[in-house]
């Protein structure tokens, strides 16, 4: 239990730190949203002022971190200038497709990527093994950006692939077969790329972690005494090489993250990556520091989760 | 192959994908940024050596294209008239490598204008943008590369150093860098910078940028090497002998870290290319008319670009060959430096 409470709080005390860490960064900014609304010769100079006086822009640094931590506490997560609402509504409306696309990308990577490592390192130096490794090292110097681009490309040259969006124009009114075949399709390409992307460091560490274990003894004499092939893999060897990869899921979490921040702007996904690019382009703060904060959030969680499983498969951990 | 000879084939190929960039002005037939008001979007035009009749040609030739009848971005090719390339031919003015003034291009085709690549909607040849971008982007790596290596250095051994709370504070706030996902980090600390730059105030911006952003992975790399080299035993005799701090860093301690740092270096510059390409890429980078591989993919935004003008991926694709370069640099380097595997 100790264990688990120490990862809490090693996880509350980065949050603050990144957030204070972004309020920091604002200071260092030489014009915000106000100073372009002063251009706009429709809004009297009185507007701008008080709007200002409002949001409390012009104050230090720390007592605006401190109203931003204040409005945490009622569910807001500070104020977006550009849409006049609370920041909280906007964020978490693009966060759950944000999270939507990278846990359904996080899952089929896993899916694909144990069965393929396992198979490479089972035929460590033969054919499936340089075929996989071979394969995993072009799509490891293939960008994200790229792959993206080309498959969009071809989604619009062939017309396969819905091209952009989450569901289609008149969505409503297809049948509940029809919304999730709409979905699914919509879904498809920017989960390829997320996938694509994410799979080849993935196979190379499973890869490495079994042919690691697969040369022990243990597993010799369990072969000896006529296991088959697959309870050996999967029941002995898997758990064994598991710790690293477990480690590792939550390093995965992140740069599924900054991936699917490229592609859902690319593949216009409504998620967390076109938002924050709007309100980086309108100087929107807190809009821009919220987006980050989820996102941080995500990671640090999918960072607890791998702790959380590590607590529960690997004894030693307990123990200590 | 042994991982010696490994390493310097891929070096050579590495120095040559450079060179080339590096010589962008002789390469490429034209001003990256000069328009051709009458070409727009004219498609890629494909090199011959075998004429109609079969022959063959020493000199390759292409077939000059011509404006349908009534449309603005409409081409066939005009197949009766061939036009031969031409070499080292004199064309527009540039700067081999920003100093030497030479007009002398590798080809060229006189007055007909030659886009091996097409051309975007300012009828600007992409061949040409291509390669002064590549200049940008990887100039814009390298630097980057360098930037965070050196603050990775000194922070990575200064924390070793010095230890205690003042190793505890730098080693906490590099945590914080690497709990952030880094394109976010990137994002955010770009949203509080100016908007509106000039094109070399955006690519020192992005530079510095990426190179701030990216020294904590360094840092604890460069920290762990320290720590275990400040305790070998020579280090500790030279201690003995009277070596002060700055000279025992110097002399025995960061050479220590070279094989590291050089294996971060090979890592980190596709990863910071990339980080360039994907900022011009979203307008937050390097801004137009100059020329990166980020700002080149930026038009296919547009939904028509992509449906109708597919030659605008083409120029992105010489990242590719570099980015293998590198990761096999790196995992020669990581061979070299763990000694041959069993």
């Amino acid at each position: 239990m100790r264990y688990i409470f120490n990862r809490l709080v090693h996880a509350f005390f980065l949050l603050v730190g990144v957030s204070f860490l972004s309020f920091l960064f604002t200071t260092m900014a030489p014009g915000n949203y106000f100073d372009e609304m002063s251009l706009n010769p429709q809004i009297s100079p009185e507007t701008v002022a008080a709007l200002r006086t409002q949001y409390g822009v012009d104050r230090p640094v720390l007592v605006r971190y401190g109203r931003w931590v204040a409005s945490i506490a009622h569910g807001d997560l500070g104020f977006s200038f550009a849409y006049g609402s609370p920041a909280a509504p906007l964020l978490w409306a693009r966060a759950r497709n944000t999270l939507l696309l990278t846990s359904v990308a996080t899952i089929l990577t896993w899916l694909i990527a144990l069965p393929l490592g396992i198979w490479s390192a089972e035929n460590r130096g033969r054919l499936p093994d340089i075929a996989v490794t071979s394969a995993t090292g072009l799509l490891l110097v293939i960008p994200d950006l790229l792959l993206a681009l080309g498959l969009l490309l071809l989604a619009v040259r062939t017309g396969w692939f819905p091209t952009g969006g989450m569901v289609s124009v008149g969505f409503e009114t297809l049948s509940s077969i029809g919304k999730m075949r709409d979905a699914i399709l919509h879904m498809a390409l920017p989960v390829t790329v997320l996938v694509l992307s994410a799979l080849p460091i993935l196979v190379r560490h499973v890869r490495a972690a079994m042919s690691e274990v697969l040369g022990a003894g243990y597993l010799r004499a369990a072969q000896a005494h006529g296991i088959s092939r697959r309870t050996l893999l999967y029941r002995y060897a898997l758990p064994a090489a598991s710790h690293p990869l477990i480690s590792l899921f939550g390093f995965s979490v992140g740069t599924l993250l900054s991936g699917s921040l490229i592609v859902e702007v690319v593949m216009s996904w409504p998620g967390l990556g076109p938002l924050l690019l709007e309100a980086i382009l309108a100087r929107d703060l807190y809009v821009v520091i919220g987006g980050v904060m989820l996102s941080t959030v995500f990671l640090v969680a999918g960072n607890l989760i791998a702790d959380l499983i590590l607590y529960w498969v690997d004894p030693r951990i307990r123990v200590a | 192959m042994p991982s010696g000879r490994k390493l310097i084939l891929c070096l050579a190929i590495l120095g040559g994908l450079h060179f080339v960039i590096a010589g962008a002005g002789f390469f490429s037939p034209y001003d990256p940024t000069a328009q051709n008001r009458d070409w727009p979007y004219a498609p890629p035009m494909r090199l011959h050596w075998f004429d109609a009749a079969g022959h063959f040609h020493l000199r390759p030739f292409f077939y000059p294209l011509q404006l349908q009848e009534g449309a603005f971005n409409e081409y066939r090719q005009d197949t009766t008239h061939p036009v031969a390339l031409s070499f080292f031919v004199t064309g527009a003015r540039y700067r081999l490598l920003g100093i030497f003034p030479l007009r002398v291009h590798l080809f060229g085709a006189g007055d007909t204008p030659i886009f091996l690549l097409g051309s975007d909607s300012y009828g600007r040849d992409l061949f040409s943008r291509m390669l002064f971008g590549g200049q940008i982007s990887l100039l814009a790596g390298l630097l980057a590369t360098g930037l965070a290596l050196s603050f990775g250095l000194l922070i990575g051994s200064l924390a070793a150093y010095l230890g205690g709370w003042r190793d505890e504070t730098l080693m906490r706030l590099a945590e914080l860098f690497l709990a952030l996902p880094w394109l976010y980090l990137l994002f955010a600390i770009r949203a509080f910078l100016p908007l509106a730059v000039s094109p070399l105030q955006a690519f020192l911006l992005i530079v510095i940028l990426i190179g701030t952003v990216g020294w904590a992975r360094p840092a604890r790399l460069i920290r762990s090497v320290v720590l275990s080299s400040k305790e070998r035993d020579y280090v500790r005799a030279a201690r003995g002998f009277g070596a002060s701090g700055s000279y025992l860093l110097r002399r025995h301690i960061l050479p220590e870290t070279w094989s590291v740092v050089l294996t971060q270096a090979a890592i980190l510059v596709p990863q910071y290319v990339l980080a360039e390409v994907t900022l011009s890429f979203l307008g937050l980078g390097v801004p137009e008319p100059v020329p990166s591989w980020g700002n080149l993919l930026s038009s296919l935004q547009q939904y028509s670009v992509l449906t109708s003008y597919w030659w605008m991926y083409l120029p992105s694709l010489a990242m590719v060959p570099f980015f293998v370069g590198y990761l096999v640099l790196a995992s020669a380097l990581q061979e070299r430096a763990q000694g041959p595997k069993i």
